[in-house]
């Protein structure tokens, strides 16, 4: 099988899995559901870390998928820390000390 | 397939097993915070698979290195700060903020792969328009997304209104124009090749100027949905990218993003009663009815002081607080746990009523709340409190002023109207802590303050709770707490 088919196989089997994977959401979890899914969606990193190791000595190419890892990069971490506040606020005992 | 291959694999299918359970517990209470890490951590064995791979195949040259630290560096220390700085209360802007950003980098990496094809892989593309295709939608959809959500940050922060003139019909023409332009680019990419690059700068710029013209029209109130569906977007922007890098776990993470952002969105304007076409392309909500109900003035308007509603609340047995999106203006969710504090050490019973579209994205006084100590339990969604309100005898409404307008039930030609609402004015007594007169961001007219029933207390909503906890503390309740 070339890339193709196997990609557009993956493509659709990974579109139902992600219809599938959440039915019913208590709207409490819509935001913190929303930011941990949009750091998800960084996952470019993978992409731009690609286009670095293969750029060689293409230089244009080289600062390119860096500026690209950083934009990536800046939605992981930023994303999951941010979901993380946000969902720590729901655990009731830690949160006790906070305050301002 | 040899050694490293195969260890490669694993990684891959690891890192997407741990993704999806991820997604998956993100659902569920009890489970989100653990599942977020597990996505977190599923995203740290997807790099390393990369790393692994090509360190065991080409090798990675000092230089790529360096830029890798460069953009780790840059991207990870500001997002790391960013996440730790930015208040609770601008939350929704933060997500869209990331958001664009990873649609950026989606873009990005289409733009050098089309203007500089990679070495190592070229001959294996044998469908050159396979390849073609995959640069466009990511550059498409990439474009889209990072200046939708720029735009949809700027307006939610308050540094862009709503021009008039976009809620004129002209701006569909507009973007269907802006479309025509990144199609064309796009026909000719497909065609002819990217060339000297001149039709890949018309489709970014096209697209990015569609991006801005459709979320422009766009009300505030709208934003959450239109967030979450640029947050859909962006999974389809990072499945192109994989197609455009061959890489099969960027293909199904994308795809896994984008279908569960589009059922989020789903359930997000089913929340609201709005259809998601009537959101992008019906234009918002208040602009359209400013013109034909502004005939209609308030006649009957109580207001009243914090001493008498400190006097109303004391005599009560059951409370209701309704907060909203001017709550969180205010900072003032410490206050009002104080207040119902006090309330509850009198023994009252305080619940909080939280309508789905509260706020500026839905859960958004859950978390502020939740930031604030509120029991979880006494956050009750709109369909189990709203038949509690007859049996009510005080609704505080903090801030919130669409999702408690009776219009939205009574009145059919009302732009609210099928919107569920809170029944406050079922109870006895409704206190509305507000500024001023203004309009919700609907920028409609709201009935409840004209009833009899209702009164209004003008002011800050964190200056009227804290003088309001004094009162009541002169009265005697609360106490020490």
């Amino acid at each position: 099988m070339n890339f193709l088919s196997e990609a557009l196989w993956v493509l659709l089997l990974g579109s139902l899995l992600g219809f599938e994977l959440i039915g019913k959401v208590p709207p409490t979890l819509h935001t913190p559901l929303m930011s941990g899914a949009n750091a998800i969606s960084g996952i470019t990193i993978l992409a731009a870390l690609t286009l670095i190791i293969k750029a060689a000595d293409n230089q244009a190419l080289l600062i390119i998928g860096s500026i690209s890892l950083g934009f990536a990069l800046f939605n992981v971490i930023g994303g999951f820390l941010v979901t993380d506040r946000m969902l720590r606020m729901f655990s009731r005992k830690s949160s006790k000390k906070k305050g301002n | 397939m040899n050694v490293t291959e195969i260890i490669k694999y694993a990684i891959d299918l690891l890192a997407v097993l741990l993704l999806a359970l991820g997604i998956k517990g993100l659902s569920k209470v009890r489970s989100a915070k653990d599942a977020n890490r597990l996505a977190a951590i599923a995203m740290g064995f997807a790099v390393l698979g990369v790393l692994f791979d090509s360190l065991g195949g080409t090798g990675i040259s000092i230089n790529s290195w360096l830029w890798i630290l460069l953009g780790v560096l840059f991207g990870g220390v500001l997002g790391a700060v960013t996440a730790q700085k930015v208040p609770m209360t601008s939350m929704p802007e933060i997500v869209a903020l990331f958001n664009g950003c990873g649609g950026m980098s989606s873009l990005l990496v289409a733009i050098g792969v089309a203007l500089f094809p990679i070495s190592g892989n070229s001959t294996e593309f044998n469908n050159q328009l396979v390849q073609g295709l995959s640069i466009v939608v990511s550059v498409f959809v990439g474009s889209i997304t990072f200046t939708g959500s720029i735009v949809a940050m700027a307006k939610l922060q308050g540094w862009l209104s709503t021009p008039s003139w976009t809620q004129n019909k002209i701006r569909h023409l507009f973007n269907i124009s802006f479309a025509v332009f990144s199609l064309v680019a796009a026909i000719n990419i497909l065609s002819i090749g990217v060339g000297d690059g001149i039709n890949l700068w018309m489709l970014v710029i096209g697209s990015a100027l569609l991006g801005i013209g459709v979320t422009l029209p766009i009300g505030g109130a709208d934003m959450p949905v239109v967030i979450s569906l640029l947050n859909s977007y962006s999974g389809v922007a990072a499945a192109a990218a994989g197609f455009v890098v061959r890489s099969q776990l960027l293909i199904v993470a994308g795809a896994m993003v984008g279908a569960a952002g589009l059922i989020l969105t789903q359930v997000m304007c089913k929340g609201m009663n709005r259809s998601l076409t009537s959101v992008l392309f019906g234009g918002a909500l208040g602009a359209s009815s400013s013109l034909k109900s502004s005939n209609s003035e308030y006649e009957n308007i109580t207001s009243c002081s914090v001493e008498e509603c400190a006097l109303t609340l004391e005599a009560a047995e059951r409370v209701i607080i309704v907060p909203g999106y001017g709550l969180a203006v205010a900072q003032a969710q410490h206050t009002l746990r104080e207040v119902s504090r006090a309330l509850e050490n009198n023994g009252i019973e305080v619940n909080y009523a939280i309508h789905p579209v509260a706020g500026r994205m839905p859960g958004h006084m859950n978390v502020l709340l939740a930031e604030a100590d509120v029991p979880y339990e006494q956050l009750k969604e709109m369909d189990v409190i709203n038949q509690d309100f007859p049996a009510t005898d005080v609704v505080l409404v903090l801030g919130a002023n669409d999702v408690v307008n009776p219009q939205a039930k009574n009145d059919s030609s009302s732009p609210l109207y099928g919107m569920p609402v809170l029944d406050v004015q079922e109870a006895r007594t409704v206190f509305v802590i507000k500024r001023g007169m203004s309009a919700g961001y609907s920028g409609i007219k709201n009935d409840l303050f004209d009833l009899p029933n209702t009164s209004m207390v003008f002011g800050d909503a964190k200056k009227v709770l804290g003088d309001l906890l004094l009162e009541l503390k002169e009265l005697g309740l609360g106490g020490k707490s």
